[in-house]
């Protein structure tokens, strides 16, 4: 079994008359693996999702895999067709698969319903995909992906413009879809934290025109993130926005599990930093889904019952 | 057996179609009653006396023409909305119609000197002129609508390339004859009256050419409708598809054009006529139903334009335009804005 349907070849990228967008890239797309590709806007993901997908021709080198039956695509472009229903968008991912008179078979119309399942759009069916909202439109697109039936998906910013809710629900279908169904998925995104946890792999483009491959712990760790999307005020060691201690005063915080971390993001957003030895104790209380605060000054003590009131009292302090 | 909404448009489009035929011959300047005209219709009745003859050598083929002229202008007009993703494409409206004007205007202006309507030259070379004119226009547009991607951009193109054309044919008018501007102007104006059966049957034969290119690419037809990236990544060879679309296109809005003048407005309507009684996007199910549904609009229209009691025609465009620009009116309210 060839456990890589796509791979590239000394694969160069671009338009012609303008600079190379990525210069001799030799890539590898994996059954049963979701990779994200990641870099700023503008980089050339777009063009590389086509270039692989065999919309856009080489400017070098050569994609191996490229067939309507091997790749099945997601793009950016909205489909804007007036009243077309969301399962006849799904069934033209048959089409590949279909004569002139583009009639169905039975094996069509099963592909077609077990696309339909997997994504779960059953109630959306009968629905004009103009009263789609964007999510549910996105879904629709995976399905009629899906239903092409292609051990690789090339998926162009699936979640842009999506609440946090459907993006996860978008990238928690696609690692689905890597596992279970054992598909070769490619995801652009210039989205750092969902692709950070649902990846199994990055590819990272790079300012020197070419894609750095790995795991995302060990491109995070190496600082080739940081070099490649030039955080500004953003530590993704930590995963959290850079906060200056900007007050002198230091907090010896006690507690733990999660009431522990959003007390210290609150304490450090406003200006505090955590220190183990400082005057000021500030303990945390969890029983039975009430969180209380104690703060501890020498021999003064004072409780209070939410992070709002503790941090109108820190202030004035 | 309960039938759907569907079906019942389908049936009722059918049924207007029929009724229309034969309102469409019983009404003119003679009136002949609705079953005289299914008399002689039916019995092949051709024998000597005025009123089959009327029927046989005057209105048939005028009710035939309409048939086939709203049939090709609106599989015309559907191909052009489908290709352009525009709503508001149309022979008309992009140009294709004075393309073909332009070289009607060539080929009556230059060519003879003839008073008489449709005079001395021949159909073929009328029909092949006009289909070639609105080809090159079509051409034009689309290598201009692949620099431009919106579509208001793309209309306004159409619109200064059919003014463009239209100032030559108003040269050629000025440059003319007296008699030939004459025949010119009325065929500008849009008749269905003026054919004979040698020109029918060419406008028959490029209706099917057409209609067969059409029906044999509902696969790309539909496609399309994803744009063009979605079109190739399900397998669509967008360039052929895109020739063989130009080429029905321009041999239905060219043979139109040629015999029975650029008739407004028919291409552009219909197919949002038709998407308002049966509410798809396959073009399985649009091809067929626009070409009933544009011919019975154009057998409406013709009766439309028969002033009653008297042998008095009102232009046919001035009727279609009555008809479709609300129509025009009513899309871009619907979608608030020019988009599909």
């Amino acid at each position: 079994m060839n456990r890589a349907p796509l791979t590239t070849k000394n694969l160069s990228i671009g338009y012609p008359g303008l600079p190379v967008l990525f210069d001799d890239l030799n890539l590898s797309l994996y059954k049963g693996k979701l990779v994200c590709f990641m870099g700023p806007n503008g980089i050339g993901k777009s063009t590389l999702i086509r270039t692989l997908a065999g919309m856009h021709h080489p400017l070098k080198g050569e994609v191996n895999g490229i067939s309507n039956r091997n790749i099945a695509v997601v793009l950016t472009e909205r489909v804007n067709a007036g009243m077309m229903t969301a399962k006849e968008l799904v069934s033209f991912g048959r089409y590949p698969y279909l004569g002139w008179k583009i009639k169905m078979s039975a094996s069509d119309i099963s592909k077609i319903d077990e696309a339909v399942e997997l994504v779960r759009i059953g109630e959306l069916l009968d629905k004009p995909i103009y009263e789609l909202s964007d999510g549910q439109m996105q879904m629709v697109m995976i399905a009629r992906a899906l239903a092409q039936d292609t051990p690789v998906l090339l998926l162009d910013e699936p979640t842009a413009h999506l609440d946090l809710n459907n993006r996860v629900e978008i990238m928690n279908l696609l690692r689905r879809l890597a596992k279970e169904n054992d598909k070769a998925i490619l995801v652009s995104t210039h989205e750092l934290d969902l692709a950070l946890q649902t990846a199994d792999l990055v590819w990272l483009a790079t300012p020197q025109k070419s894609v750095r491959i790995g795991i995302q712990e060990d491109l995070v760790l190496d600082g080739s993130f940081d070099q490649v999307f030039q955080f500004k005020g953003f530590d993704l060691k930590t995963g959290k926005v850079k906060q200056e201690p900007y007050r002198k005063t230091g907090i010896h915080l006690i507690g733990e599990g999660h009431a522990y971390l959003w007390t210290k993001n609150a304490l450090e957003r406003n200006g505090f930093h955590i220190e183990v030895a400082a005057k000021l104790k500030l303990g945390i209380k969890t029983n039975e889904e009430k969180t209380a605060f104690e703060i501890q000054i020498d021999s003064y003590r004072e409780k209070f019952g939410s992070i709002e009131e503790l941090l109108n009292f820190l202030s004035k302090y | 057996m309960i039938l759907s909404h569907k079906t019942w448009s389908v049936y009722i489009i059918g049924v207007a179609l029929v009724l229309l035929f034969l309102t469409n011959i019983s009404i003119g300047s003679v009136s002949i009653p609705l079953a005289k005209v299914v008399a002689t219709i039916f019995s092949f009745n051709d024998g000597s006396d005025t009123i089959a003859s009327i029927i046989w050598q005057l209105r048939v083929p005028k009710a035939v023409t309409c048939v086939l002229a709203g049939a090709a202008l609106s599989i015309a007009g559907l191909l052009m909305q489908t290709l352009f993703r525009n709503p508001l494409a149309g022979p008309d409206v992009l140009g294709l119609s004075s393309g073909a004007s332009l070289m009607v205007a060539f080929v009556l202006l230059i060519g003879t000197s003839s008073a008489s309507y449709l005079p001395a030259v021949s159909p073929w070379s009328l029909a092949v002129a006009a289909s070639l004119g609105s080809g090159v226009i079509f051409l034009i547009v689309i290598a201009i609508a692949h620099r431009v991607r919106d579509n208001t951009s793309l209309l306004i193109i159409g619109l200064m390339i059919a003014a463009a054309s239209g100032s030559l044919v108003s040269v050629l008018q000025y440059l003319s004859k007296a008699q030939d501007l004459q025949a010119f102007v009325i065929w500008t104006l849009g008749s269905v009256g003026g054919t004979h059966w040698s020109e029918i049957l060419i406008l028959l034969l490029l209706l099917l050419i057409g209609g067969t290119i059409a029906i044999t690419s509902v696969k790309a037809l539909n496609a399309w409708l994803l744009g063009d990236n979605y079109a190739r990544s399900l397998g669509i060879n967008i360039k052929k598809s895109r020739l063989m679309i130009v080429l029905a296109t321009s041999l239905l809005a060219g043979g139109v054009t040629a015999f029975c003048g650029p008739i407004a407005f028919v291409g552009l309507a219909v197919p949002h006529l038709i998407r308002l009684l049966i509410p798809t996007t396959n073009h399985k199910v649009l091809i067929p139903m626009v070409s009933v549904g544009g011919a019975a609009l154009l057998l409406l229209c013709d009766i439309m334009a028969q002033v009653p009691g008297s042998s008095n025609i009102l232009p046919l465009n001035a009727i279609t335009s009555m008809i479709g620009a609300p129509v025009v009116i009513w899309v871009v309210m619907r979608s608030r804005g020019v988009k599909m």
